[in-house]
């Protein structure tokens, strides 16, 4: 009895030690010291940490410049999601159709999901200050005549159009899967009561795709409010500070001016944000989905 | 029928046209790689007039390309092997042993899945910036094994709970021990998810860049991202080379993606309904 109970301590260390380690080392200590670390005000250069209960979270939620940014982020992402699923949506139906050459075409459209964040950013970079300024002053576009990245409305757009223009191709490859599994009697049955291709996809391909929607509204979203390295490389936060999404003021506030009880207490709030949208996204859309 | 094929080749033109849209920032910086910052600006779709790789050779020196690309591949080809085979015995550990407290730590790895990686950035810097385990290979390799393995013990599970008690009996009779069972037995028959977690992984390790800009400080340890960041600002009147930086650093990947393109797809598509 006290032999097998040796050799389950031995089996539990070897097969779940190494990671087990590593997870509470990496995640779990460091989420624990975080939230302790929202009620100090720990700070990096001054070496002060005395702890100040609630004193983050109210400066946080009471400060104006904070909520806008927040605010940016939130209108960000949700223009993201919204640009990138439908995008992923229209192409993913096209080339589930069984066209020729569709998994080059598929393979394509995917590409960007490959490249990180920041060698994309850079990338597009090229694009806005140089080629559509080209391009604008060529043909007269008055839309591309400056730099979109100086101007700070347009800046907000560059960076959504970037996350969709990658997030598209990732999310289509989700809604593809989805469309497969669309039982055929179902659609010919639909053509045969008269529906025609747009009838069939509101009334027959939407509905039994509530379950990849949900899916790709999930990534969709949590990718594009922890955007960090696109932002950086793309705007780096300008013109001005005008583009600064939640990540990216994370991380300023920490390593740059060194506040870290503020900028946990800032990471914590942006978590329970997407958490709270995501869920109540995914819960929202269960109730849409049927069974075919 | 003749209308029908008529439209059918508009709409191939026009998704081929729409797909070269897609890639045409891809198309157009590889394009200017090969001119001057001076052509590159006066005309970016002008044609190079000869095809000169001097962008190529500038930016493989100025940003210290060659110790970029083999910190990056030690990195991520060490931090998949290692994520791979531990997280496949922890898998295996929650799935054939029942145990309360594996139950328990199951949960909490698959719960902590959720949790951003923005979270824990700010304590994992101040913890390990203090105890002085920053700023080296090892601890990197650390943090993506701790970092990861919650998605690939989770995936492994799934797959192992499905895989017959049968073929371990078999093999205990024989006389083999748990650790021998589960790397004859056991591993060889996880290949569809080895492939994914190592797509899903390789990926993430090779494109990180806030980790790495995070742990590591010395120059001669920087992962391609790392250098990509740096020459961009240390270096940023003269264009062409930059771009070239750019498509040196991408070219490992895509020509991967040339070759496995199917796995690549498959493996991301799979962590994704995850």
């Amino acid at each position: 009895m006290r032999q097998k109970k040796l050799k389950n301590v031995g089996t539990f260390l070897i097969f779940g030690g190494p990671s087990l380690f590593a997870f509470t080392a990496v995640v779990l200590i460091p989420l624990a010291f975080g939230l302790y670390l929202t009620f100090t005000n720990w700070n990096m250069a001054t070496g002060t940490h005395a702890f100040i209960g609630l004193g983050n979270y109210k400066s946080i939620l009471t400060d104006k410049t904070y909520l806008e940014q927040l605010w940016f982020t939130i209108k960000y992402a949700l223009l993201t999601v919204v640009i990138s699923n439908v995008g992923a949506f229209s192409l993913g139906l096209i080339l589930s159709k069984g066209l020729k050459g569709q998994t080059f075409f598929r393979t394509g459209f995917f590409t960007p999901n490959l490249i990180g964040g920041l060698i994309l950013g850079y990338l597009w970079q090229f694009l806005f200050t140089q080629v559509l300024p080209f391009m604008g002053q060529k043909y007269g576009w008055a839309i591309f005549q400056t730099s979109w990245l100086s101007d700070t409305t347009k800046a907000f757009w560059a960076l959504v159009i970037v996350n969709a223009w990658q997030l598209m191709g990732y999310l289509m490859i989700v809604y593809i899967a989805g469309f497969v599994s669309v039982p055929s009697d179902i659609l010919e049955a639909a053509a045969i009561d008269g529906a025609g291709r747009f009838r069939k996809i509101i009334s027959v391909i939407l509905p039994l795709s509530v379950s990849s929607i949900v899916v790709c509204l999930f990534l969709s979203i949590s990718r594009s409010f922890l955007t960090y390295d696109l932002n950086l490389a793309l705007t780096n936060g300008g013109p001005y500070g005008s583009t600064e999404l939640a990540s990216f003021h994370i991380v300023q506030k920490a390593f740059l001016s060194n506040e870290y009880g503020m900028g946990q207490a800032e990471a914590v709030i942006l978590f329970i944000v997407v958490a709270v949208i995501a869920l109540t996204q995914s819960a929202f859309m269960k109730r849409l989905e049927v069974e075919a | 029928m003749r209308s029908s094929k008529v439209t059918h080749a508009i709409g191939m033109f026009a998704l081929s046209l729409l797909l070269l849209v897609f890639l045409s920032p891809f198309l157009i910086t590889i394009l200017n790689t090969f001119k001057s910052t001076q052509e590159f600006v006066e005309n970016p779709f002008s044609l190079p007039t000869q095809f000169n790789f001097d962008n190529y050779f500038k930016a493989i020196d100025e940003m210290s390309f060659a110790t970029g690309f083999v910190n990056s591949l030690i990195i991520t080809l060490v931090g998949v092997v290692i994520v791979v085979i531990f997280s496949a015995m922890t898998a295996y550990l929650f799935a054939r042993f029942t145990w309360k407290i594996n139950k328990v730590l199951f949960f909490v790895m698959t719960a902590s899945m959720a949790i951003p990686f923005q979270v824990v950035m700010i304590p994992l810097v101040t913890i390990y910036g203090t105890v002085g385990f920053i700023d080296s290979r090892e601890s990197l390799l650390f943090m993506y094994f701790g970092f990861g393995c919650s998605l690939a013990v989770f995936t492994f599970h799934g797959f192992i709970k499905g895989i017959p008690f049968a073929l371990e009996e078999a093999a205990s009779i024989d006389g083999s021990g748990r650790v021998r069972t589960f790397f004859q037995i056991i591993l060889p028959l996880l290949k569809p998810v080895v492939s994914t977690i190592t797509v899903l992984d390789v990926l993430w390790m090779w494109n990180d860049y806030l980790l790495p800009s995070l742990i590591l400080q010395s120059p001669e340890l920087r992962t391609l991202p790392l250098s990509t960041y740096n020459f961009f600002s240390s270096y940023s009147v003269d264009f062409t080379p930059l771009m070239a930086g750019l498509i040196l650093t991408m070219l490992p990947v895509l020509v991967l993606y040339l070759f496995l393109q199917k796995y690549i797809i498959k493996g991301l598509a799979a962590g994704a309904v995850k």
